[in-house]
């Protein structure tokens, strides 16, 4: 791996740490609940960011699958928290 | 895998790695700085839709040329968030309006202000 790309990997991983952390600022400020759950999306979002950079920091194909894992398993999450918000009973 | 790539391989994979970091951090930083929810609610979905795409393209780059063969599996992220995020938001937003308009806030109706068409 070239100088460069390492670099440019670890400024990535700076970027989406400091992203994580102005999210999960929303999701404690957040003055309702729609806003927490918005903040969480945006969280679970950037943590899949950060596995597909640490696939590419290790050279590994296994983190592509948890990465996967994780984006499939957060939309049914936030879909589930807005389906209740919307009427109070997830499954009518 | 110690395999060699050419320098041009390393350099737009590294690109589309900064590419993608950055519009993660605009789209989260949005989420923290616009003002009302229905403004917030635009930020993340743009910002992640990209960074997603960009780290996938650069996986997939980075792969192919390391293994000697195309490798497409990381682009399926991409399809899967873009295909979701989309449905979340617009779930989100009824919500917020359904929540805004039991709290007694006037959310309009859209198209209350145009002629009824015949």
């Amino acid at each position: 791996m070239s100088p460069l790309l390492s670099w440019a990997l670890v400024f990535a991983l700076g970027c989406l740490a400091f992203a994580m952390m102005l999210a999960l600022a929303r999701m404690i400020v957040g003055p309702r609940a729609e806003d927490r759950v918005l903040a969480f999306d945006c969280l679970y979002q950037n943590t899949m960011l950060v596995i597909l950079a640490l696939g590419l920091v290790y050279r590994s194909s296994s983190y592509f699958e948890a990465a996967l894992l994780i984006a499939l398993f957060g939309f049914v999450g936030s879909t589930a928290m807005s389906k209740f918000l919307l009427r109070g009973e997830i499954i009518e | 895998m110690n395999t060699w790539a050419p320098a041009w391989v390393d350099a737009l994979t590294a690109l589309l790695v900064v590419v993608g970091a950055l519009a993660a951090l605009i789209g989260s930083f949005g989420v923290l700085r616009l003002r009302s929810f229905f403004q917030r609610v635009h930020a993340p979905t743009l910002g992640t839709t990209l960074g997603t795409w960009g780290f996938t393209l650069a996986t997939a780059v980075q792969v192919s040329f390391e293994r000697g063969q195309l490798y497409l599996h990381a682009l399926l992220i991409a399809v899967f968030i873009a295909l979701t995020v989309p449905v979340t938001t617009l779930f989100l937003m009824r919500a917020a309006v359904f929540r805004a308009r039991l709290r007694g806030e006037e959310i309009p109706v859209p198209g209350a202000d145009e002629p009824p068409r015949d």
